[in-house]
């Protein structure tokens, strides 16, 4: 425990968990919130996982059985091609990676005009943009879906279109705010000295701004992939064709009809790549996510 | 006699060109600005401005053999007049209601708890996270078809069974179906209010609880009078932010009960899913939209109000 005398102290104070009587109920704490949560948040995931392993007769049988007696993979090789699981998987990707890219564009090219170029009326534009974080996102679909239906002017219908998803999520107030309250932090300085050395606004965006901006892009980006992948309502409305349709809706709309060892394994598939991607990046989503949320 | 200084001619026309010169480089360079916010702008403009207004204009419109005409308050009276509103209305506020009580104070003791260790903490975040991760689609069938199983096969129903208490019809029967939802709603998105709240009370001086102990006070007037009060501000706003996002709740009922059993887990957007997309009547759709948005925004007014005089004090 030495280790920590470093951090600074909390509730209860490191001496008297030191101590004889305190060191030992700390423990028993300790091990006794560790199974929990491990019983909480992890079995149903392991049964997830276990669960494609078995047939329905043992998945659904009472007592549980908790290790499948003879594992077998037809469960998952079903649920594969029965949910058309590379293509939703594809699909959500594409949505994702299209939604990431446009906002990346557009977004930081917006918070960059309004924290650096300040355009006149630039503030009114901010305001109206911010205004938008008031109003919930259930309450304008509908007059949105009417929106994608027929688009004003020039009379496009987005609906199963992959621009379903791209296009409205530039709409994005949160990033925008996010982004340029970081741009506001970089020195005019810097900038003043780029353009008298002749780098035009764009220029001065690429090679000076977006450099030292690494880290609000990275999380900016991981809100973005995480709320196109988890989003339900709006593609539920706008992609119906089975062949565009994403993650979420393609598994619900396949459930209703699937063998229960079958769906179980398809679940478990549709969980597996955001749960590697948070693995394999867990330090930046949980840092990401708490310093956008505290300073926003 | 004042001798009156007249610019020359020449003089004149260098400033003029100056003038020029500097209106030409502002407009060029106003130009180039919203060159770069143009992209962004459009896309508000068609996805969150123009269906605001519609939504508000159409509300009072009627849609009748593709002819659009005035409707009044017809599409509120009729919305009001819906048994079914008021129910909707009744069930989002007791998701809300029991999605606080689990979904606000539940976060906030694993946060203070999880803050109190010295191992394991980075093992504890990364499995209360783990769930919000999920495609909601899948955490939810999770529980549904397999946790939540009316039947005894359903695993809650047999851990139940084994401790001799009484199963449960979970979303089977109308009075456990929406705090069955809260349960899933809470497992699937507790994680990120833990995190949060572990985030502030890092920021917590060291001093304040030492100051406090020698004080005499006890374990729980400490996160009473210390930690409370240092996380007020960031505590506050999550309430606000959770309870506008429960009384918006969809996926939930839609994925797991359809509604049912009784309509005793149709929400107010549920409602307006149904008018708009079963009964093709939009009007009446966006006339629930503009109710909901006018019973946020007082809510949010009220907040703000309160808010200031809480800081104030």
């Amino acid at each position: 425990m030495a280790a920590d005398g470093t951090r600074s102290r909390t509730l209860i104070s490191r001496a008297q968990l030191a101590r004889g009587s305190g060191r030992r109920l700390y423990w028993v704490c300790l091990c006794a919130v560790v199974l929990l949560f491990t019983l909480v948040f992890l079995f149903p995931l392991y049964w997830m996982v276990s669960g494609g392993f078995k047939a329905t007769s043992e998945l659904v049988r009472n007592p549980p059985s908790f290790v499948p007696a003879h594992p077998e993979l037809a469960p998952y090789r079903t649920a594969w091609s029965e949910l058309h699981m590379g293509r939703l998987l594809l699909n959500t990707l594409i949505y994702a990676g299209g939604a990431l890219a446009l906002q990346l564009t557009f977004c930081v090219a917006a918070a960059y005009s309004l924290s650096k170029l300040r355009p006149v009326l630039g503030n009114v534009i901010l305001g109206m943009m911010l205004a938008t974080m008031m109003i919930p996102a259930a309450i304008l679909i509908i007059p949105q879906y009417l929106t994608v239906l027929d688009l004003p002017l020039v009379h496009w219908n987005l609906v199963n279109s992959p621009w379903v998803i791209w296009l409205p999520s530039v709409a994005n107030a949160f990033n925008i705010f996010l982004l340029k309250r970081f741009f506001d932090s970089i020195p005019e300085d810097i900038l003043a000295a780029a353009a008298i050395d002749g780098a035009g606004p764009l220029r001065t965006l690429r090679s000076i701004v977006l450099p030292m901006s690494r880290p609000i892009l990275g999380v900016v980006s991981i809100f973005t992939v995480i709320a196109v992948w988890k989003d339900f309502l709006w593609p539920l409305l706008t992609l119906t064709d089975p062949g565009r349709m994403t993650l979420n809706v393609g598994v619900n709309s396949a459930a209703a009809n699937m063998q229960e060892n079958v769906l179980i394994a398809g679940l478990a598939m549709a969980s597996l790549p955001t749960i590697a991607f948070f693995l394999l990046f867990q330090r930046n989503i949980m840092s990401g996510l708490t310093s956008g949320a505290m300073k926003g | 006699m004042a001798v009156v200084i007249s610019p020359g001619r020449a003089e004149t026309r260098i400033a003029v060109r100056r003038a020029r010169g500097r209106f030409l480089r502002e407009a060029r360079r106003n130009a180039q600005a919203h060159g770069f916010l143009i992209g962004s702008v459009l896309c508000f403009a068609l996805f969150t401005w123009y269906p605001m207004i519609r939504e508000i204009v159409e509300s009072f419109q009627r849609l009748h053999y593709g002819r659009t005409t005035f409707a009044g308050l017809r599409n509120y009276r009729q919305i009001t007049a819906d048994p079914f509103f008021w129910q909707a209305w009744r069930n989002t506020l007791q998701f809300t209601g029991l999605a606080l009580l689990f979904g606000f104070a539940l976060p906030f003791a694993v946060a203070v708890v999880i803050n109190e260790f010295r191992h394991a903490q980075a093992y504890l975040r990364v499995l209360v996270y783990l769930p919000v991760m999920l495609p909601p689609v899948a955490g939810i069938l999770l529980f549904r078809n397999y946790f939540m199983d009316p039947t005894n096969a359903g695993l809650l129903n047999q851990l139940l069974h084994a401790a001799h208490l009484p199963a449960s019809q979970w979303w089977g029967a109308a009075p456990s179906a929406m705090p069955s939802l809260v349960i899933i709603s809470t497992w699937s998105n507790m994680g990120g209010a833990v995190l949060i709240y572990l985030a502030a009370l890092q920021g917590i001086p060291g001093e304040l609880y030492e100051a406090a102990e020698i004080d005499g006070a006890g374990l729980l007037k400490r996160i009473w009078h210390v930690t409370v009060p240092q996380t007020r501000t960031i505590l506050s706003l999550l309430l606000m932010l959770q309870i506008v996002a429960t009384m918006q709740m969809f996926t939930e009922s839609f994925v797991a009960t359809g509604g049912g059993p009784e309509s005793s887990t149709v929400t107010v957007v549920y409602l307006a899913y149904n008018y708009a997309f079963q009964f093709s009547n939009f009007n009446t759709a966006e006339a629930l939209g503009v109710i909901m948005f006018i019973v946020l925004g007082v809510f949010s007014v009220l907040y703000v109000r309160l808010e200031r005089r809480g800081n104030e004090a």
